[in-house]
């Protein structure tokens, strides 16, 4: 029962930086706009957040910087694509291969730093509850803080105004744009607030999850979360789950280890980028599943006046 | 306040000048980094732009690195310009090195000179295999292509270190996560004693020769590019876009696969889990640079490798971290990218 506990809470921690960095690609998606550059955006927040952290010992400045960062370089993404139409693929590209390369160089004297003592955390009097306390109530608040975005960012696209006019200018610029809602600058905060959380999300996996700063240790993470905003159909609640699926096949390689399953180890490493891939046959296979809810105009270029 | 204008028609010359530029802008920042660390930037740009090419050593030297970018860009600009997003090319190398690796194993004493053939042979099945599980589950389930690529990028390299450091492992290694060295008779040909660099150059000249033709020459080179402009023209001439998809990625992965096989059997010798070295990913800066072109990508993969061997030397004389490459690479195409704006458009002073 214990280990079951234990595993359950290891899921929604591994899912928690996937559901963070997923739903922010979400609010940038919502918009009309993909970015490719997730990952790299992660890597540089990773190494902004730890860096932060060791310097300043907050974790919280770390989450800070780390939102900084991805906030920065998804600017730079969105004055590239919003400004400058460009190819929405290749400027996401170019930030993610930027942002492998600039973390690695900036990050090289922080491979041996330690984070101070890692502080534990516990919700009172629920905490102490048998099995459900060590499975749900132990988490770092941003556990919590992600259901808690994921509830707001559902209220907020669907009952919200602002969330009305996000959407609009995904569907169709051209109509938000002849509405006199300034697309271009509404995207920019779409995209910047996906760099931020994708940011979040990066300083939590060197802060909180791992702890530490190895370089590439995203590994993959910022396209995974990019597959599972097509995985959720671009719906905020699916996002979260599909966020604690893919946590809980993370967490099922260690297990199986722990367990001495006479598996290699690579193949057990495998099985979230084999996830990823079989979910996205899953869900792909089903065009019209997929076009529900997906932003009519995601990945084209807006030129207002062409 | 300035402000963009549609060009009637795109730039032919902006499109040359592009990367010129672009590599301008870069080539201030560097300095700018430079001056921000305390080195001198003359000495750094030495490194990348100077000592790479004084010799015929260095040259040799970047003959060795252009290789594979050159063979994996020619595939991905193929791939792009039928707007098929193979990013997974690193994926593919290494599994066209495992093919070609596991070739050169078999070799023994009574192997003839014919097995380095048989090794390209493998490397280029085995990454057109790797590229295979893409393009069907792009053709049959619609799954996105540029995801799928870059997750078996990922199962590649644990499938190489599977390999090296289980089944294929040298019992006589001291342990150590690699096979066993390659016979010498597997060795690709050098072209000249002395110098490591090999026949792989003029195996990736011929196929810029060839990526030329089938682009400018052939009716699927035709088709390929139609499907990638407009789709809708292509549908409507009854070009098959199943067909380009295909075609794309088997001549993509072919060549990923092909350039980790003289990998293997060329400069590595053996296999270890550093055969990703990042190729795949880098000509896809290449292939941009390139402008999409055979004959620009032998100059931007020329570029690409000293920025790879500057970024060696700046480690080794300067004490500057060696991932400075991957900085200067992705500022490269950022920048590039930026500057490609000026192909469509002009840049006009708004009338207040």
């Amino acid at each position: 029962m214990e280990s079951i506990a234990l595993l359950i809470a290891a899921t929604l921690n591994a899912g928690t930086l996937l559901a963070i960095a997923a739903l922010g690609l979400l609010i940038n998606e919502r918009s009309g706009i993909v970015n490719l550059g997730a990952e790299g955006m992660m890597l540089v927040a990773a190494i902004a957040g730890f860096a932060t952290a060791v310097h300043t010992g907050s974790d919280w400045l770390g989450f800070a910087a780390g939102m900084g960062a991805g906030a920065l370089l998804a600017a730079a993404f969105g004055v590239l694509v919003i400004w400058l139409n460009t190819n929405q693929y290749a400027a996401g590209l170019a930030l993610s291969l930027f942002g492998g390369g600039f973390s690695a160089f900036v990050g090289i004297s922080y491979t041996q730093a330690k984070l101070g003592p890692r502080p534990n955390f516990a919700v009172p009097g629920l905490a102490d509850i048998p099995f459900i306390g060590p499975a749900l109530f132990r988490q770092h608040p941003l556990v919590y803080g992600a259901i808690a975005l994921a509830l707001w960012l559902g209220w907020f696209l669907y009952r919200s105004r602002a969330g009305l006019v996000l959407r609009a200018v995904g569907e169709s610029p051209e109509s938000a744009h002849a509405l006199g809602y300034p697309v271009r600058r509404i995207r920019l905060a779409a995209v910047m607030t996906g760099g931020a959380l994708c940011g979040l999300a990066g300083a939590y996996v060197s802060v909180v999850y791992t702890p530490l700063w190895v370089e590439g240790m995203i590994a993959g993470k910022g396209w995974i979360a990019l597959a599972l905003t097509t995985f959720a159909t671009w719906r905020p609640a699916r996002v979260l789950l599909g966020a604690y699926l893919f946590g809980g096949v993370t967490m099922l390689q260690f297990h199986l280890q722990g367990q001495g399953v006479e598996i290699a180890s690579q193949f057990l490493s495998m099985l979230p980028y084999l996830a990823t891939i079989a979910v996205l046959v899953l869900i792909s296979s089903n065009a019209n599943f997929i076009r529900a809810n997906m932003p009519a105009s995601l990945g084209k270029p807006f030129f207002p006046g062409a | 306040m300035l402000r963009l204008e549609i060009r009637p028609q795109p730039s032919k010359l902006m499109s040359l000048a592009s990367p010129l530029l672009a590599l301008a802008i870069t080539t201030l920042l560097g300095i700018a980094l430079f001056l921000l660390l305390g080195k001198d930037p003359l000495r750094g740009l030495q490194m990348f732009f100077w000592e790479p090419i004084k010799s015929a050593y260095g040259w040799s030297e970047l003959g060795i690195k252009a290789t594979p970018l050159v063979l994996i860009a020619l595939g991905l600009a193929v791939c792009f310009r039928s707007n098929v997003w193979n990013i997974g090319a690193e994926g593919q190398f290494v599994v066209g090195a495992l093919a070609g690796g596991w070739v050169a194993m078999q070799a023994d004493a009574s192997s003839g000179r014919s097995i380095v053939l048989w090794i390209l042979l493998a490397g280029v099945a085995g990454g057109m295999a790797w590229a295979a599980i893409t393009a069907w589950l792009r053709d049959r389930f619609n799954a996105s292509e540029i995801l799928v690529s870059l997750m078996l990028v990922y199962v590649a390299d644990l499938l190489l270190g599977y390999l090296v450091y289980g089944p294929w492992k040298d019992p006589n290694g001291y342990n150590f996560p690699q096979s066993i060295s390659f016979l010498a008779i597997t060795k690709i040909p050098k072209l000249f004693d002395g110098w490591r660099v090999n026949i792989g150059v003029l195996i990736a000249l011929g196929s810029v020769l060839a990526c030329w033709a089938l682009l400018f020459r052939t009716y699927a080179g035709f088709a390929l590019q139609v499907g990638g402009l407009a789709p809708a023209a292509a549908r409507y001439a009854g070009f098959s876009s199943r067909r380009s998809l295909w075609l794309a990625l088997l001549l993509s992965g072919g060549m990923a696969g092909l350039a980790g096989a003289l990998e293997a059997a060329g400069p590595l010798g053996q296999l270890t889990p550093y055969v990703p070295a990042g190729y795949g990913f880098a000509a896809i800066i290449v292939a941009f640079v390139g402008r999409l072109h055979p004959v620009g990508i032998i100059f931007s993969a020329i570029l690409m490798s000293m920025f790879y061997i500057g970024g060696e030397l700046a480690q080794s004389r300067l004490g500057l971290p060696k991932s400075i490459t991957g900085v200067f690479q992705g500022l490269l195409l950022f920048t590039l990218l930026a500057c490609d704006t000026l192909i469509h458009y002009r840049i006009r002073r708004a009338r207040s």
